[in-house]
Parts: structure tokens; sequence; C-alpha cells
């Protein structure tokens, strides 16, 4: 596997009792890319992101990650060796703090030991000080009023901030690579448009992070990706640019049926 | 982290700490067939009037603006109430029992209030730590401090037997899990004869450090309890355990248990380790519990199967509920309802558990998250001025 391959699977298939969601899918992310995975419902990207972060076991099939099998790795290994990702449906702690939801993404790099917590209180204020200042300014490179606000219930913003939260938390622990499930969902153009201003701001900022995006709006994956991948019925359809893509025949049939 | 309002002061939380002082000293104290009755009337109406006027709402957070310097205040008043009702054993014994209780409810609070883990058996661990102690204090030289320590470390080894089945249900499953050991011990306890089967045993008092607390103290004349001295004890475990529960939920440990309790998923693709953190929560939660057992064991110096039945367990988990799921200082309260209220009612007899159950639905009714819903984690939170 070459070196600017990210992430690698080959032949991963994911099988439920009867129901095949990834079949034999071959799949490289290259370093640094920000690729689109789209596809018809059900043709296996939510399934895909499942699989990579460990909560679901492959059927088959290898997964290399900086050239590491994680196939089989725990979901707090692969996070350890730096993927994370967003859900699809909103999975914020929403009774918890704005702050709370971000450091838990953030486990990585705080002290957990129960010494270190209880007793080490000094030690202890310092690391929630700093941490308080990091998450703000992350937040604040996505929305400034967010920012003063990180004290409240993650369930008192609207969707788009929540959205916002969900990046960040997953942002926080300094992924290498970032596995973005559906970021527009439920939400209106115009917030779809300020989300997209985000993801590519977030580009900018930090060149070298790999991003992988499932979407189902074409305006918004042409806008945004170097490359698509079109999944149907678990299978790798094609790849290539978006224009590349979009004017493939299979993929035009696998969305708008056969003629 | 910047209040825009000025932080209410402290007089509200003050009167309303004050308050329950002295109702719960009223109520102690009389002994009149229908008086604690009256006082209780009164108490629920002050207590609706408050809710009603907002008055409650606005002590709760003058509470939490100036939390140190309120857990004083909070300290204080206990200790008058103590003091008043310094003669009085049948009432500090109860006093004793809410604080002991209460210990094993901060416990199952980190259990179910943070990490979700459901536990039907609180009893069955309070009562490790019961039996564990009389064994220990009748047929060892082991100093009294290390037979308490033992009580709990008995209680978090005798929970460890459910960790495997624990961890692989979840939701109902665990809670049945946890209901079916709970019965198991008493039933165990019943049958073995060397444990002094149905008839328990007896215990010797707590002796801390050449003191008995068996030994009643006098001051300029006048001899209290010897029931005051083990309050002032639980009170003293009861402030520990408390700080150890607070330092909990307010440090990553807390926050990572929270996630845990509200997605388990999401958790673990953030790296949490969502068995590890449900082990210890439990394993800390019947230490505390075994803890408090033990104390328990040694102040009334007798144990039986008898105390350690399911309904204890449903009676601690009522605790937890009534006085706000997750927040520690509900704990208090909702212990002295729980075990004051149905003694204080002798005077309606059986009723009692009647107008005692219809109190708990109605609170639960117009306040389902329970007296003291919990507030959002403040990991330091700060008195300013500003």
């Amino acid at each position: 596997m070459s070196d600017d391959i990210v992430l690698g699977c080959r032949r991963l298939a994911m099988r439920f009792h009867g129901l095949t969601a990834l079949d034999d899918l071959d799949l490289d992310v290259r370093r640094g890319e920000m690729l689109g995975l789209i596809g018809p419902n059900g043709s296996g990207k939510t399934t895909f992101f499942n699989v990579v972060t460990g909560i679901y076991r492959a059927s088959a099939g290898e997964i290399r990650f900086e050239s590491r099998d994680i196939t089989h790795s725990s979901p707090q290994a692969i996070y350890r060796a730096g993927i994370a990702r967003t859900f699809q449906r909103s999975r914020l702690c929403l009774p918890l703090t704005i702050f709370d939801n971000i450091m838990i993404g953030n486990h990585r790099r705080l002290d957990q030991g129960l010494w270190f917590n209880l007793f080490q209180r000094g030690k202890l204020r310092r690391q929630f000080a700093s941490s308080w200042d990091e998450a703000r300014e992350l937040l604040m490179t996505f929305n400034k009023a967010l920012g003063a606000q990180l004290a409240n219930a993650a369930g008192s913003v609207n969707m788009i901030d929540r959205r916002r939260i969900e990046v960040c938390r997953a942002l926080v622990g300094r992924p290498k690579l970032l596995l973005l499930d559906e970021p527009s969902a439920g939400m209106t153009h115009e917030e779809t448009n300020e989300l997209m201003d985000d993801i590519l701001a977030i580009r900018q900022r930090i060149p070298h992070l790999t991003i992988v995006v499932i979407e189902h709006g074409m305006t918004v994956i042409e806008r945004i990706t170097d490359r698509c991948i079109v999944l149907n019925y678990g299978r790798k359809l094609c790849d290539g640019t978006y224009a590349e893509v979009a004017s493939n025949p299979d993929v035009q049939q696998a969305y708008l049926g056969k003629s | 982290m910047v209040a825009a309002t000025k932080a209410p002061d402290r007089i509200p939380a003050v009167l309303a700490i004050v308050a329950l002082g002295i109702f719960s000293a009223l109520l102690l104290l009389l002994h009149d067939r229908w008086a604690p009755l009256i006082v209780v009337a009164a108490g629920a109406i002050a207590l609706v009037v408050a809710l009603k006027t907002g008055a409650a709402a606005h002590a709760e957070r003058s509470f939490a603006a100036h939390e140190r310097s309120m857990n004083a205040v909070v300290i204080a008043v206990f200790l008058g109430v103590l003091i008043a009702l310094g003669r009085e054993n049948f009432s500090l014994l109860m006093l004793c029992t809410v604080l002991l209780y209460g210990i094993a409810c901060l416990g199952l609070n980190i259990q179910l209030g943070y990490c979700g883990v459901m536990n039907f058996a609180g009893a069955a661990f309070f009562g490790a730590g019961s039996y564990t102690a009389a064994v220990l204090a009748a047929h060892t030289a082991l100093p009294h401090p290390l037979i308490l320590l033992a009580g709990g470390l008995v209680a978090g080894l005798l929970g460890s037997v459910l960790l495997l089945p624990l961890l692989r249900t979840r939701g109902h499953y665990a809670a049945l899990i946890t209901v079916a050991f709970g019965i198991l011990f008493r039933s165990f306890l019943e049958v073995n004869d060397t444990l002094g089967g149905p008839q328990g045993l007896v215990v010797p008092g707590l002796n801390l450090f050449g003191w008995s607390l068996n030994d009643p103290i006098t001051v300029g004349g006048v001899t209290f309890s010897f029931y005051l001295n083990y309050a002032l004890f639980t009170l003293l475990l009861a402030i520990v355990a408390f700080v150890v529960a607070r330092r909990i939920e307010r440090s990553w440990i807390g926050m990572n248990l929270d996630a845990v309790r509200i997605d388990a998923v999401a958790a673990s693709t953030f790296g949490l380790n969502v068995p590890y953190l449900k082990i210890m929560a439990f394993v800390v939660g019947n230490i505390f519990a075994g803890i408090a057992g033990a104390v328990f064991a040694m102040m009334t110096g007798f144990v039986s199967p008898n105390d350690f039945d399911f309904s204890t367990s449903l009676v601690l988990i009522a605790i937890l509920v009534l006085g706000g799921i997750g927040n520690p200082w509900g704990i208090l309260p909702a212990a002295a309802l729980v075990i004051i209220l149905p003694e204080k009612l002798q005077a309606i007899q059986e009723y009692r558990f009647l107008l005692y159950s219809i109190a708990v639905i109605a609170i639960l009714l117009f306040r389902p998250a329970g007296l003291f819903p919990r507030r959002l984690r403040r990991f330091f939170p700060v008195e300013r001025a500003s």
C-alpha cells in the first residue's frame, strides 16, 4: 500500500444475517483529500463508517489505517489511532453542557486517572481552564456567538449549531481522518451552505486533515469534494471527480433506475 | 462563564435551609399523637406555596451561586438539629439511618445517576458491609476503622460477581439480574447458620481509637444520648462520601460516566472505555453502600436478613428518584422524607403508608425530575460577585 493512502479497504464485507450491506468493497482514501461518499439510500455508506470506526465488526476483508490493520480493533483503539466521526442523526448528549460534549471527544488528551480526578484538583483545574479556552476557540471558528454558550446545555441550541458542536467534538482530539455522516441532514438550504463554508474553513486551517463526507446534495458534493466514490448495493460503482462521476451512465442508472 | 445578571445573594438559601432544619427538628421532637401530623401538613403547605410563588426556585439559585458557604450552612444547621435532639434516642437513631441510607444512595447515584447502571440490590451490598462488620468485630481484633473499610471492600468484591452478567446485558435485563442477586443474598443469609440464619448476629459497638461510641458523652451535667456520638460520626462520614461523589461528578470521569449513560455507542467512538467506566461506577457505588452498612450494623448492635430484603433496595432507589436522580443534594431531604415520615405518622396507624405513598406519587406527578432536579455540571463553581 502506497504512502499517500490514509485508509485502505480490501474486499471488505459486512453482512447482517441475510442482508449484505457491504460487498467486496475496495476503497482507498488519499492523504489530505476531501472525499465524497455518495450513493442511493441503503447503499452502505453509513455502514461503511460504522465498520471503519469499529461499531460493527467486518464479516470479511481488511481495513488498513496508516498502514496498520484496524479491521478487528475496538472503537477505542480506532479513535486513538486518529479517526473521528460525526453521526447522521445527531448523537450529542443533550442534557450535558456544550463544553462537556466537546470534551468527550478529547478523551485521548485528558487525564483519566481516578487519583488525578479525585485528589489532584489543582492540576485538574489547570487542565480544565486550558480545555475551556481550547473549546471556546474551536467553537468560535464556526460561530462567534457559540463561544459564549459553553456552559449551556447542548439541547438549548438549534440544529446547525448542534452539528457544529458535533464537528468540534470530532476535531478536538486532533484526528488524522474525519468522517462526516451527512452533515447537512435536516437543514435548510441556507444552513447547509453555511455549514459547508465551515467545513471548507476546517480544510484551510488543518491542511493535512483527510475528510470523508457522506452527502445527498449534489451541489454540495460538487462544491466541496476533490473526488467522489459512488456506492451501490454495498459495492463501489465508480470513482472520480464530481464531473466524471455525474456523467457516468451506471451512476445515473443507480439513482434514476433503468430506462 | 460571565454571569449576565448579578449573582443572587445568600439570604434565600440560608432561610430555606434553616426552615428545613426547624421543620425536621420539630417533626422529630414532637411525640404527641397528632402534633407530627400537623407539622407535616404545615410543611406540605409551605412547600407547595414555596414552589408556586417561585420562592423555592429563588432559594435554589441562591444556593447554587454560593455553594461553598451553603455547604457550611447545611452542616451547621444539621449540627444544630442534632444538639436540639441530643437526648432523644429514637430520633437520633432515625437521623443516623437517614445519613447512612444517604451514603448508600450517594453510591447508587454514581451507578444509576451518572453511569446509568441499574442496581436493585442496594440493600444486599449494604448488608454485605453489615455482616462483614458483624463477623470481623466479633471474631477479630481488627481496629474498627479498618473493619468499616473492610465492609466496603467486601461489598465491592461481592458486586464483582455481577460484573460479567451486567456487562453482557442492558436495560431491564441488567436490572433483573440485580433484583435476582438481592433476593439470593437474603436467602443465603437466612439459610446460613454460621451467619446466624434468620436470627441474625449481635454486633459490638463502634470503637474509634479507644473511644467507644456506645458511651454517652456528658457536657456540663447534661448527658446526651449515645446515638449523638454515632450521629456525629455518620455526619463526618457522609461529608466525606459527599465530597468524593461530588468530585467524581465534577471531573473528566463524571463527564465520561454521563456520556456512557446517555449514548454508549457515541461514547465508545470517542475512545471511552465503556465497560471499564461501568465497572468503576458499580464497584465504587457498592463500596459506599458497604461502608454505610458496616456503620449501621455497629450502631444498631444487631443484624438480621430482614434488614436487607428487596423492599429495602427499593427504598434506596425511591430516595434517589424522589430527590432527583443525579443530584447528591436531593438525597438528604428525600432520605429524611422516606425514613422519618412513616415513623412520625403513627397516629393514623396503617393509613400512614397510604398517605406516604400518596405523597410520593404527588411529588413525582408535579416534579417528575424529583424534588431537586440535577443541574448542569460545573467543574469548578466559583463564588463570584460579578
